[in-house]
């Protein structure tokens, strides 16, 4: 008896198709990184100015005469809000310029996963931040004078990948609703954006917020990604909202969620824009 | 029977294949149906190179965003070397490729190699080869030189050429082309039909599905088209074929020696002869005959020569492409009133 195939079924070896999803990645990375070292400018707007946004939040701090470990939050929230911006919301919202330039019918066309295509642009994206966080956080420790106490680089790290992969799988979540919608999207984002970037708390412990809105917040992986990593890198004087392992286990099922949410989503939104005739529309 | 079990399988097969779209309207009753195919079943061989004429709006594209696995079908079947584009999906897209007209794919940023490139790693082709391919691919579109040159700065003429090699980077098995030489100069355009052609030749088992409102394109370029109007097949076969079918009477040129009224009194008496017209001009003669059927033309010559005409020159006029395009999808005028009804 022979079976119809499922229609995303891949007639690839899983080695095969492993092995297409990283050419994918890599392929669709390259632009990013390249960008990076042939249009400059970034050095400026993406490390300077976010460097003015810190510093005014540490002359608040220091007016308030909060301690000196404060000095060290804001500039660990800052260089976070980089992965933040770019890992999430630029890597859906790139989604309605790539629509826009015809990219995502080729895209969509290519053989390989979409969450690919998405991993190479937040690989890229990650690479690029990363160079900016660190940047930030060199300028801001050297400018107020800053010192770390890190309490464990491994489970430091640990928890940087897990926030930084959730959230590449909460963007792609996101990035899904581009195949169906466009600007409806693009406005709906654009309205969140802020409302979200003051709940994950960038600038000071969401601990204030109070349990049931921390708690709500603590969907979005920056929230207790940044907690967690301000528990291991000032153990003293931070207001942690959760044990730190609590937060770790939180987020690895946030990683597990939000990566198998955006597989289903991807495919789930894709037959549905498909029937409605709006995956390869322009404009919407 | 599966099309995957049939010994030839076509490299393209539709079979009653139906696709609607619902309009969003505003206001009450402003909700449309619209039938953008209706019933299309067609077979593409291997190896052809197949061409869909049709005017703007009459289901081309739908056609091809169908068959490249972007749109469902609202009925019907479509395959892709013997593959359900709707249940083998995977599958497929490993197999095809699609260039539109006026396509402003990829980043400015990257040269024009790395583009090329970056396409290439979508369908996993292995770097070494990948370069391989994109050295012969800028050699035969003639843009060796523009390989370290950034996108954003090369003309429209040379962003479709190089659309073509992105196309053909991953070595597809059918290649859809959606009015490729759109809005090219003459010269670009010749370069993306002769590449065509000869990537064509390269392996027999390739297929090439074209759109096009370029008439002469497809007569140059297809070995068989199908024209589509209103989302329906209206005719297909070699353009030959359409040209002859739709060609009412058998015309001919003639060049005579010389003039007489008789020539024309006589051959318009002629059975068979459905017009003749005869025109001087400097010195020279043309006579325009059209008959009822082509071998009718032995009598008239007949008739011709018994009245002193004497004949230089002979030539049965063919029927260009274009006017059987016309002659089966009407004039625009006529199309805008029967969409409208249509909806």
């Amino acid at each position: 008896m022979t079976t119809t195939p499922g229609p995303y079924t891949n007639a690839m070896s899983w080695q095969e198709s492993l092995r297409l999803g990283l050419r994918t990645m890599l392929g669709r990375a390259y632009p990013r990184l390249i960008s990076a070292v042939r249009e400059r400018e970034w050095l400026f707007y993406e490390v300077a100015l976010p460097l003015l946004r810190i510093i005014a939040f540490v002359l608040v701090y220091r007016t308030l005469k909060a301690p000196p470990q404060y000095t060290g939050f804001v500039i660990l929230g800052g260089a976070m809000m980089a992965f933040w911006l770019n890992v999430l919301w630029m890597m859906a919202a790139q989604l309605h310029w790539e629509r826009l330039s015809g990219n995502l019918e080729l895209y969509l066309m290519a053989p390989a996963s979409m969450l690919w295509i998405l991993a190479g642009m937040a690989v890229g994206g990650m690479i690029a931040t990363l160079i900016r966080a660190v940047v930030i956080v060199a300028a801001g420790s050297l400018i107020f004078g800053v010192t770390y106490h890190l309490v464990s680089l491994p489970a430091l790290v640990l928890v940087f990948v897990l926030t930084l992969v959730a959230l590449y799988g909460l963007g792609s979540m996101l990035a899904s609703l581009y195949l169906l919608y466009n600007r409806e999207v693009w406005v709906f984002q654009e309205m969140i954006q802020e409302p979200i970037s003051l709940v994950t708390g960038f600038y000071f412990p969401i601990r204030t917020l109070g349990g049931f809105v921390g708690g709500a917040a603590s969907l979005i992986p920056l929230t207790l990604g940044l907690d967690a990593m301000r528990q291991l890198l000032f153990p003293q004087g931070w207001p942690a909202f959760l044990p730190i392992g609590w937060e770790i286990l939180i987020l690895t099922v946030l990683v597990m969620l939000f990566l198998v949410g955006a597989a289903w989503s991807f495919a789930f939104i894709e037959r549905r824009a498909k029937v409605e005739g709006r995956l390869s529309l322009k404009w919407q | 029977m599966s099309i995957a079990q049939t010994r030839e399988v076509p490299a393209v097969q539709t079979v009653d294949l139906r696709r609607e779209f619902r309009t969003r309207g505003i206001g009450i009753g402003a909700a449309k149906t619209i039938v953008a195919l209706d019933r299309v079943s067609l077979a593409i061989s291997q190896g052809e190179i197949f061409g869909l004429l049709g005017r703007n709006g009459a289901g081309k594209t739908t056609l091809i965003k169908i068959l490249t696995t972007l749109l469902a079908p609202t009925s019907g079947q479509a395959f892709v070397n013997g593959l359900d584009v709707t249940r083998q999906v995977i599958p497929v897209r490993r197999r095809i490729a699609m260039v539109s007209g006026g396509e402003q794919s990829g980043y400015g940023i990257l040269t024009v190699r790395e583009q090329l490139w970056m396409f290439a790693q979508f369908y996993g082709v292995p770097s070494r080869v990948a370069h391989k391919r994109i050295d012969e691919l800028l050699e035969a579109v003639d843009l060796a030189d523009q390989a370290n040159q950034k996108i954003y700065a090369l003309s429209t003429g040379m962003r479709q050429r190089i659309n073509l090699c992105r196309a053909l980077v991953s070595d597809p098995e059918i290649l859809f082309l959606d009015e490729p030489t759109v809005g090219l100069d003459v010269e670009a355009a010749r370069v993306v039909r002769n590449y065509v052609r000869s990537w064509m030749q390269q392996n027999p088992r390739r297929t090439v599905l074209l759109t096009t409102h370029y008439m002469f394109e497809a007569d140059e370029l297809c070995h068989r088209v199908a024209v589509i109007n209103h989302g329906q097949i209206v005719a297909q076969g070699t353009t030959n074929d359409l040209k002859r079918d739709l060609q009412e009477h058998a015309r001919f040129q003639l060049e005579l020696a010389e003039w007489a009224p008789a020539f024309v009194e006589r051959l318009r008496a002629t059975e068979g002869v459905v017009d003749a017209q005869a025109e001087a001009h400097k010195g020279r003669v043309e006579l325009r005959l059209s008959l009822s059927r082509e071998e009718l033309i032995a009598p008239a010559m007949a008739t011709l020569s018994e009245v002193g005409g004497r004949v230089l020159t002979l030539r049965r006029i063919e029927p260009t492409l274009e006017e059987a395009f016309v002659r089966l999808v009407g004039d625009a005028a006529e199309d805008e009133q029967s969409g409208e009804a249509h909806q």
